[in-house]
């Protein structure tokens, strides 16, 4: 944990600044105290000496020395203020889990109005009714943290109550008492304890910031706000006498923020789950570019490489041509969603994408300026993502979404531009089109939304549709339409479409040629026909064979493939299916096979091809997780 | 396992409307539906999660109705062992529990000696396996099975799938198999269960449900499963 | 608002022991408390008190002073209008400057790009928010008005006394805002609409305006309301650094003094600034949010 904190220069400097502090607050009132309280009524009102590094107060005593003694009353003030807040507000935040239903709601109400209620009020409101001085300011701040920590406390155990593992933990009749210890508090705790650093600080400030005021504390005690308010009045003629006290207090809380941010970052990032990192550079691919072939998508040695994830996509090459569905099939990590967005120029920082060549409706991508390629991507490409929820702007109205590609790139007037939105929207079968395009997305249903996303990327230009999972967070009776309205856009358009998915018999229904992929590349290409007769790689035959389908055998297990797919940076030296495949031999390990072109437009990266419809021959005993 | 005339309510909506469901002792129910049809609230109500406005639930006591759920990286608590997510139901004495957990490691097909990992170092599958050993640890006579491959890859939900399987026909587990998945369902279940806007429209065993389905829904659902090359579905 | 008046008028019934008394100091003869307390009301009833504070409130009087024994109304009336000034200028400084800023270093720094850029903002950032109020004010005082003399240190005078107080008042709200701009910014590029707004090729302004803009705003009203609820609470800081003629400054001033009847109002007047904000910020969200029209999820 500490290790982890220092990491960062930040997390280190608050580190080292806080305990400084901590240590001042230890030992600065017996070794600089007596000097602190000494008056002498022939130094008052003085600047800077050297004797008086910050000059001196209205009675003479050093400002330097007094500023370093009230390093203890300040910290020790903002702790008493912090712990007012934790005890009153952890419990107040934490009710209403424990309580539920409708109590529960009207506390967690009253805890979101509380929290808009600006700390100063509240403090000032208790410094009334309290009285001035020390005590009713750090109640009062107390006071005005609780609601804060009350929120932080709700929002962590609410989500915590909510969980799936508390849920598992009722069912097996866990003990109430041990749900909240076992399980809710240790995920609550560590977050909270973590934040708790941040709300100290801004205590020390509120506490400051009241003193300064005149509301805090009281003479003959001082601390830096009160030290820095009797300094202002001077500030004119000696800013040195409020430097000390407004540098303490300024360090002093940038310290508990830079500390309390590291620590809250730290708090976010335990509780999600640990990502690989792996390292490995792909050597660039450098196949021959064969001659153009009027394809409208012509792509070959595409590799996508992330900074120290090594590459996610070496070596693809892909063939598009008009009015043909081409499906991408691949588990997921298989890099088939990175090679989409290569070709629409989508892959996001720090991703670096290499082609040896790329060509966009008989035009070479790589060899256009800016402007050019915005031009033909926009008025060319056409792309429909996952999910139909997030891919339409839930603020703008579908009929504005449309209209924009006609304006933006064929250079439409609005009103044009509105009746082609609503055109398209006929075209995707949406009835009465004209009334829906003033609708916004939240009023659609969510196959209607992958109809108008769909219908988004359409124009007269559009040559390429890429699909990236467009069914996958749809139902199967919208599934069906959906993948109707896909092959007809390409039959009337003559576009190519790109259909990219995990799910073979999904690809079956509408492609005319599947790219199987597998770590980052190819490893078979064959026509659609040829899945049932005989794919030759054994991982197209593992994957067909593991997939249960409207007629396979109930009475025998299912086939599976072992092990899980290497990560970029795990690739081994030769094939990188051979770990899992049954057939694999010292050669398979040893050299990686090429992706060669066979008759009947199959493409294929084996050492040991297989032939026949797919049996039970890939039945394998439960090896995975051993 | 009896379930009669169930109905849940949030609010005002009625998320499971008068259902009657019965799941014979060993035998797995498949249930389908699209989203939002009510599957997954009639799964947390029969192992409590939700409360029940009306209608029962008959024959297996309460204690020994578990839950596997969707997603394989919610369901484990984050800051304990795989070996103490799985003791906790167990009900044994601290002295006989590891060897217990050791062994339902073992019986999920998983590494007994994951047990002293976080679940943040194991992959989804076998997070899910340890859902389910978590479960059967608890000796559930119903297991309620809620979309748990939905989140899995291709490869990884076969070998899950052969799992529930192998548990139902050595422990004579009885199951409900909820997914939206009517392929997944149809090799799983012996019982199909078709549901929609939170009623039963069919149920029936799986051979006459998928090979002669009597509800204009079932029969579009089944016209719209995927089927390699596009050929239409047909049973075996 | 309920909640508030009764606070309120609870305030100086909380006050252990003898508010007049507490005001007047132990020495003042016990007549002239008795007398006082006459005058004040304060023997009446809880329940006929409460009734006439509630009268005076609806009518804007709020009762008199202890102290200068002036109405209420007549000592807060032109220090609210000054008041709502300074706070005014300033939430629209920390709104020009956060939004922009957070949205511009957003897609600076999108994916972790420009690694330097976002360090230098969440520095700067940080900085700037950990530093309280009074003491940027001082700083700026420091330098501006006493070493370089080009604006003036205090008061309310001219255009340029405005800009002193205005930026103490902003620099920490326009601070947090910008960070939770640049949030909810980067939550909302890593969304597929956006992915589709680039796919669709769009330029850039219509993109981060049309596209980005209402989606981000939603987000980070909801927390800016809080933000924007501090900065008009810190007003009451920022006028005694600058001794502006405001509620602030004349708050300290009565709370110091024991002058319960004009804190009282004062602080009345606070809360319903806060309350009228968060409002404010509700109704804004409803307008920009379209969901909400069916309910918010």
């Amino acid at each position: 944990m500490m290790r982890r904190i220092l990491r960062s220069p930040a997390g280190l400097a608050g580190v080292v600044l806080v305990t400084a502090l901590i240590v001042l607050a230890v030992v600065a009132p017996p070794i600089w105290g007596d000097r602190a309280a000494r008056i002498d009524a022939a130094e008052i009102l003085q600047g800077h000496s050297p004797g008086h590094p910050l000059g001196t107060d209205s009675v003479g005593r050093d400002i330097f020395a007094r500023v370093l003694v009230a390093t203890r009353p300040s910290l020790v003030l903002a702790f008493l203020a912090t712990l007012i807040g934790v005890v009153v507000g952890v419990p107040l935040g934490a009710l209403p889990a424990v309580l539920g239903g409708r109590a529960g709601r009207f506390l967690a109400s009253t805890v979101n109005t509380l929290v808009a209620v600006p700390g100063l009020l509240l403090a000032m409101f208790t410094s009334v009714v309290l009285g001035l001085g020390a005590r009713g300011a750090v109640i009062g701040i107390g006071v005005a943290t609780a609601p804060v920590l009350a929120r932080l406390t709700l929002t962590l155990t609410s989500s915590v109550v909510g969980s799936d593992y508390v849920a598992a933990a009722r069912v097996l009749r866990v003990p109430r008492g041990r749900i909240l210890t076992r399980h809710i508090l240790p995920n609550v705790a560590e977050p909270l304890i973590l934040n708790i650093t941040m709300i100290m600080g801004s205590a020390l400030l509120g506490l400051a910031g009241l003193s300064f005021l005149g509301l805090g504390t009281q003479p003959p005690s001082y601390d830096w706000g009160r030290m820095l308010s009797e300094g202002l009045g001077r500030a004119y003629v000696n800013p040195e006498v409020a430097l000390g006290p407004a540098a303490a207090i300024m360090l002093a809380g940038i310290a508990f923020n830079l500390l309390g941010e590291r620590l809250a970052r730290l708090a976010a990032r335990e509780t999600a789950p640990a990502g690989r990192a792996a390292s490995a550079v792909e050597e660039p691919a450098a196949d021959p570019a064969p001659e153009g072939t009027g394809d409208i998508l012509e792509l070959d040695g595409l590799s996508v490489t992330f900074p120290g994830a090594g590459s996610a996509v070496r070596d693809v090459s892909l063939r598009v041509s008009s009015g043909e569905v081409v499906g991408v099939v691949g588990e997921s990590g298989s890099g088939k969603s990175l090679t989409a967005q290569a070709i629409g120029g989508l892959v996001p920082y720090p991703g670096t994408v290499r082609t040896t060549r790329h060509r966009l409706d008989d035009r070479d991508l790589d060899t256009l300026d800016r402007a050019e390629r915005r031009r033909l991507l926009g008025t060319t490409l056409a792309m429909v993502f996952q999910d139909p929820m997030a891919s339409l702007n839930p603020a703008l109205r579908v009929g504005t979404q449309l209209a924009e590609v006609p304006r933006v790139h064929a250079g439409l007037s609005r009103t044009a531009a509105r009746r082609r939105a609503i055109d398209l929207l006929g075209r995707v079968r949406i009835s009465d089109p004209a009334r829906r395009a003033r609708q916004r997305p939240h009023e659609f249903s969510g196959g209607m939304r992958q109809r108008a996303t769909i219908a988004m990327g359409l124009m007269d230009s559009t040559r390429l549709l890429i699909a990236d999972e467009p069914t996958t967070a749809l139902d199967v009776t919208v599934q069906r339409q959906i993948l109707d309205l896909i092959g007809e856009v390409s039959a009337d358009n003559g576009a190519g479409v790109l259909f990219i998915s995990h799910d073979v018999a999904v690809v079956s229904q509408i492609c005319d040629r599947v790219v199987v992929m597998y770590a980052g590349r190819v490893v078979e290409e064959l026509p659609v026909g040829d899945l049932t007769s005989g794919p030759a790689h054994p991982y197209t035959r593992a994957l067909l064979a593991s997939l249960p389908d409207m007629n396979t055998d109930r009475d025998r297990p299912l086939a599976t493939i072992p092990g899980r797919p290497p990560g970029p940076g795990e690739l081994p030296t030769g094939c990188a299916f051979a770990p899992r495949c049954a057939y694999a031999t010292d050669t398979c390990h040893e050299e990686r096979p090429s992706l060669e072109n066979l008759p009947g437009g199959r493409r294929l990266a084996c050492w040991h091809p297989r032939s026949g419809p797919v049996g039970a021959e890939h039945v394998h005993d439960e090896e995975d997780g051993r | 396992m009896n379930i009669v005339d169930l109905t849940v309510r949030y609010g005002s909506a009625t998320a499971v409307d008068r259902v009657s469901l019965e799941i014979p002792p060993g035998t797995t129910v498949g249930l389908v539906g699209e989203s939002g049809s009510g599957k997954s609230t009639l799964a947390k109500a029969i192992v409590g999660l939700v409360p029940i406005a009306s209608g029962r639930i008959d024959g297996v006591d309460p204690r020994r109705r578990q839950i596997v759920f969707q997603d394989p990286y919610g369901s484990l608590n984050p800051r304990m062992t795989v070996g103490a997510s799985v003791a906790e139901g167990l009900g044994l004495p601290r002295a006989d529990r590891a060897a217990e957990v050791r062994r339902l490691l073992a019986q999920v097909n998983l590494d007994p000696a994951l047990a002293d990992r976080y679940p943040r170092e194991l992959s989804g599958g076998q997070r899910q396996r340890v859902a389910i050993a978590r479960a059967i640890g608890a000796r559930p006579e119903l297991l309620v099975a809620d979309e748990i491959t939905s989140a899995l890859d291709v490869s990884v939900q076969g070998a899950v799938l052969n799992l529930i399987r192998e548990l139902r026909a050595e422990r004579r587990l009885s199951v409900l198999f909820i997914s939206h998945n009517l392929a997944v369902v149809r090799y799983v279940a012996d019982i199909v269960a078709v549901m929609r806007a939170g009623r039963l429209v069919e149920v029936g065993p799986t051979d006459q449900v998928v090979g002669a389905p009597r509800d204009e829904y079932t029969r579009a659902l089944l016209a719209a499963v995927p089927n390699l090359g596009g050929r239409p579905a047909v049973t075996r | 608002m309920a909640v508030l008046l009764v606070a309120s008028f609870a305030m100086i019934h909380l006050i252990p022991g003898d508010p007049v008394r507490a005001a007047l100091g132990p020495t003042a003869p016990a007549a002239l408390v008795q007398q006082r307390r006459a005058d004040l009301g304060l023997d009446d009833a809880l329940p006929v008190q409460f009734g006439r504070y509630l009268k005076e409130v609806f009518t804007g009087r709020f009762g008199t002073s202890f102290i200068s024994r002036q109405p209420v109304d007549q000592i807060i009336g032109t220090r609210l209008v000054n008041t709502l000034e300074l706070a005014a200028v300033a939430t629209a400084l920390a709104l020009l400057i956060a939004i922009p800023l957070g949205m511009l270093l957003a897609v600076r720094t999108e994916n972790g790009r420009h690694r330097g850029s976002e360090l230098t903002f969440t520095a700067v950032t940080g900085a700037v928010a950990a530093v309280p109020e009074f003491l940027l004010g001082v700083g700026l005082v420091v330098v501006f008005a006493v070493a370089l003399h080009w604006l003036p240190p205090a008061g309310r005078a001219g255009p340029d006394s405005y800009v002193l107080p205005a930026v103490a008042l902003a620099a920490g709200p326009a601070a947090v805002l910008a960070r939770m701009v640049r949030v909810e910014t980067l939550r909302e590029l890593g969304k597929d609409y956006v992915r589709m707004a680039r796919a669709k090729r769009l330029p850039a302004l219509r993109l981060y305006a049309r596209h980005l803009l209402p989606n981000t705003l939603t987000a980070a009203l909801t927390v800016g309301g809080m933000v924007l609820a501090s900065l008009i609470a810190g007003t009451v800081i920022v006028e005694n650094v600058f001794a502006w003629p405001g509620l602030g400054s004349k708050i300290t001033e009565s709370v110091v003094s024991k002058d319960y009847p004009v804190a009282q109002a004062v602080i009345l007047i606070y809360g319903a600034f806060v309350l009228t904000v968060n409002l404010l910020v509700d109704v804004a969200l409803a307008a920009l949010d379209p969901r909400s029209e069916i309910g918010r999820r």
